[in-house]
């Protein structure tokens, strides 16, 4: 079992404020990715809950035991780092085995706990060698070996996989959701790459500025962001914006009056009074390019990003707001050229004054 | 064009070109090369000239060949077997003492933040800077002078016999000056070499259960192990010849109690003005630095040429 609560953490760095208030349910067997751009403390959660930094105030308990004030060692956690921190003086069997050897482990027991790791990972032949001998992915894998023969409650990487080339990136974002699934461990992973996030995660955790922004699984989050910004962060290209006021509500319906000089009805429902400021959110693949006056909004064209599958039609509407559009890989407008587009209602979302998002879905309803 | 022709090393066919770039090349080279030659062979070739002949000073007449009878006269010279002891004795004490102390100095440093360490830093390195002979000069009359010196105050306050330092025990206050020379070197090194140690792996360390003195005992002297082969080279090659502090304080006595080596050999030429026997004596110190080098080359250099 390996059950993580954390009750209204904060930490200060002299004074400066990182994490301001978290609080988070773990379950046994997740995977969970803290995810947020540079400087918004996932880190520093991530190393709260190891024990490499003290907390300032608020609990973290694991299995009903308040681990807030425990010594690192004794929380039956283990760390991957970004840059592996293997022991470069030791062979890839003395690191490890390092933790095991110091805690007196019996030696048979050590020698067993260390040739499991290896069979896992693959790592039998290259028990002998020192890290500096290894490749970046094989040092990885000693890393996470490292971590597996301590058998701990969770797991926590701290962007393990930075320091690794795109491609053995790949390679090893389905080594670790395999060896999730083999070893049914908890995971707690903090990465700054959306990708990462989406691909290994049963549970996101979005933070930015030291809060939480959103919990939930990656579609969810995805579909339906609960504020501006995570409705920006997660997806690539990121979802385009169009402010305006609301116009006429209905039950099931209300009226969108964009500054981009267009009108669009959604099929969502508001308690907010006609009139007030409201941010229209939309991403590319829901934008189509229509035939000339059969569209919603008039753009014109801005550059274009093609990726051979799909291009990426970068467009500003009459307001001056940039939007993305993806359409067929062959089709490419010229720039400066005047497109119409539609939007895809249903996939629309639509945020207050305050970023939140206006989320009752006619559809859920029915 | 030249120098590109050198530096490139072009195919086959521009041999003609190649064979005049590289007599340019020697003949640019060639000041340094003959300066290097004069700076080198020539004193070399004198000396060892001088070793063979009958050359005192005091008898400028008598310069006849004598063979081998300089070495011979210099390794039983009474002093030759005091000064090689003290030679050794003093090089060991003083890498010892400035390894060890070094080391848990620059631990001790980097272990704990306090206020003005960037000053401590600062005076723990400045005796480096002191001229040798100043150094010994302030050891000699303001810290182990019988009257005036700071542990005569010490010895009188716990109303002992104030203790002549260099007069009872000359090799041991040559040792505690040298070092307190080379200490600061030892530190400079070893500090900036520390700081260089990877926090993530002293974190992952601490995750797997080790404490401080583990982390030090697995982490962190290993990760010295280079800079100490450093300090320990750089600071053989210097110690060898230690002569400033001797010659300030104690002028290798009493008897041959502090001689070293380079001591000796400045005794032979010039307080007995025997110049031939202090040029074997100077190829002997050569032959013995060489044998040092070799030896710590041996049991160390591995540790230096390893790629890291």
């Amino acid at each position: 079992m390996a059950d993580l609560k954390v009750r209204n953490l904060k930490k200060a760095f002299e004074g400066f404020s990182i994490i301001k208030g978290i609080d988070l349910d773990i379950h046994d067997r997740e995977f969970v990715v803290f995810v947020g751009p540079s400087g918004c403390g996932k880190s520093t959660l991530l190393r709260l809950i190891a024990g490499l930094e003290d907390v300032s105030s608020g609990n973290i308990e694991l299995d009903g035991k308040d681990i807030t004030e425990v010594a690192p060692a004794k929380r039956d956690l283990a760390m991957v780092f970004q840059t592996y921190a293997l022991y470069p003086h030791m062979t890839v069997r003395k690191n490890l085995s390092f933790g095991l050897d110091l805690s007196g482990a019996p030696k048979q027991e050590v020698k067993d706990k260390v040739e499991n790791a290896a069979r896992i990972l693959e790592l039998d032949p290259l028990l002998e060698r020192k890290p500096k001998q290894l490749s970046g992915g094989q040092r990885q894998r000693v890393a996470i070996g490292r971590a597996i023969v301590r058998n701990p409650k969770i797991f926590l990487f701290d962007e393990p996989l930075s320091n690794l080339d795109a491609a053995l990136r790949v390679q090893m974002r389905l080594e670790l959701a395999r060896l999730h699934q083999d070893l049914q461990a908890t995971m707690i992973y903090v990465t700054h790459d959306q990708v990462e996030a989406m691909t290994l995660a049963t549970k996101v955790v979005v933070l930015n500025s030291g809060r939480v922004e959103q919990v939930g699984s990656p579609l969810e989050l995805y579909h339906h962001p609960a504020n501006l910004f995570v409705a920006g962060f997660l997806g690539t290209p990121t979802m385009g914006f169009l402010t305006g006021n609301l116009g006429q509500t209905a039950a099931n319906a209300c009226e969108v009056k964009l500054d981009a000089r267009a009108n669009i009805s959604l099929p969502l429902a508001t308690a907010l009074a006609p009139g007030s400021k409201v941010t229209l959110g939309i991403r590319p693949e829901h934008i189509n390019i229509v035939p000339a006056g059969e569209g919603l909004l008039s753009v014109t064209a801005d550059v274009s990003e093609r990726l051979g599958s799909d291009t990426y039609c970068h467009v500003r509407s009459q307001s001056g707001e940039m939007l993305t559009v993806r359409v067929r890989g062959d089709f490419a407008p010229k720039f400066g050229e005047t497109l119409d587009l539609s939007f895809d209602t249903a996939h629309c979302h639509l945020f207050d004054d305050s970023g939140k998002a206006i989320d009752k879905r006619i559809q859920s309803a029915a | 064009m030249t120098t590109s022709a050198l530096d490139t090393s072009p195919p086959a066919t521009q041999t003609k070109s190649r064979k005049r770039g590289l007599k340019i090349g020697w003949f640019l080279v060639s000041p340094s090369v003959l300066l290097l030659l004069l700076w080198m062979v020539v004193p070399l070739a004198m000396t060892l000239y001088f070793s063979t002949i009958r050359y005192n000073l005091l008898y400028p007449d008598e310069e006849s060949f004598v063979g081998l009878e300089n070495f011979e006269y210099f390794l039983t010279d009474p002093g030759f077997m005091p000064g090689a002891l003290n030679t050794l004795t003093l090089v060991g004490s003083v890498l010892l003492i400035s390894v060890v102390f070094g080391v848990l100095i620059s631990a001790l440093l980097e272990a704990c933040e306090f206020w003005g360490r960037g000053i401590v830093r600062v005076m723990l390195i400045s005796p480096f800077f002191i001229m040798p002979t100043v150094s010994a000069l302030l050891w000699k009359n303001l810290i182990f002078h019988p009257v005036s010196g700071i542990l005569a105050a010490v010895w009188k306050f716990f109303g002992a016999q104030p203790v002549d330092w260099l007069a009872q025990h000359p090799l041991f206050s040559i040792i505690m000056i040298v070092s307190w020379q080379w200490l600061p070197f030892a530190i400079l090194l070893l500090m900036t070499a520390m700081q260089s140690l990877d926090q993530e792996q002293k974190e992952a360390a601490r995750l797997e259960g080790a404490g401080p003195i583990a982390i030090f005992w697995h982490l962190t002297l290993p990760h010295l192990a280079r800079p100490i082969a450093v300090v320990v080279m750089i600071e053989t090659i210097f110690l060898l010849s230690i002569f400033a502090e001797i010659f300030t304080t104690t002028s290798g006595g009493p008897g041959f109690e502090s001689t070293n080596l380079a001591y000796l050999i400045y005794n032979q030429a010039l307080l007995q003005f025997d110049v031939g026997m202090a040029s074997a004596g100077g190829l002997i110190a050569v032959v013995i630095a060489n044998i040092a080098a070799l030896v710590l080359i041996r049991l160390i250099g591995k540790s230096l040429t390893d790629k890291q």
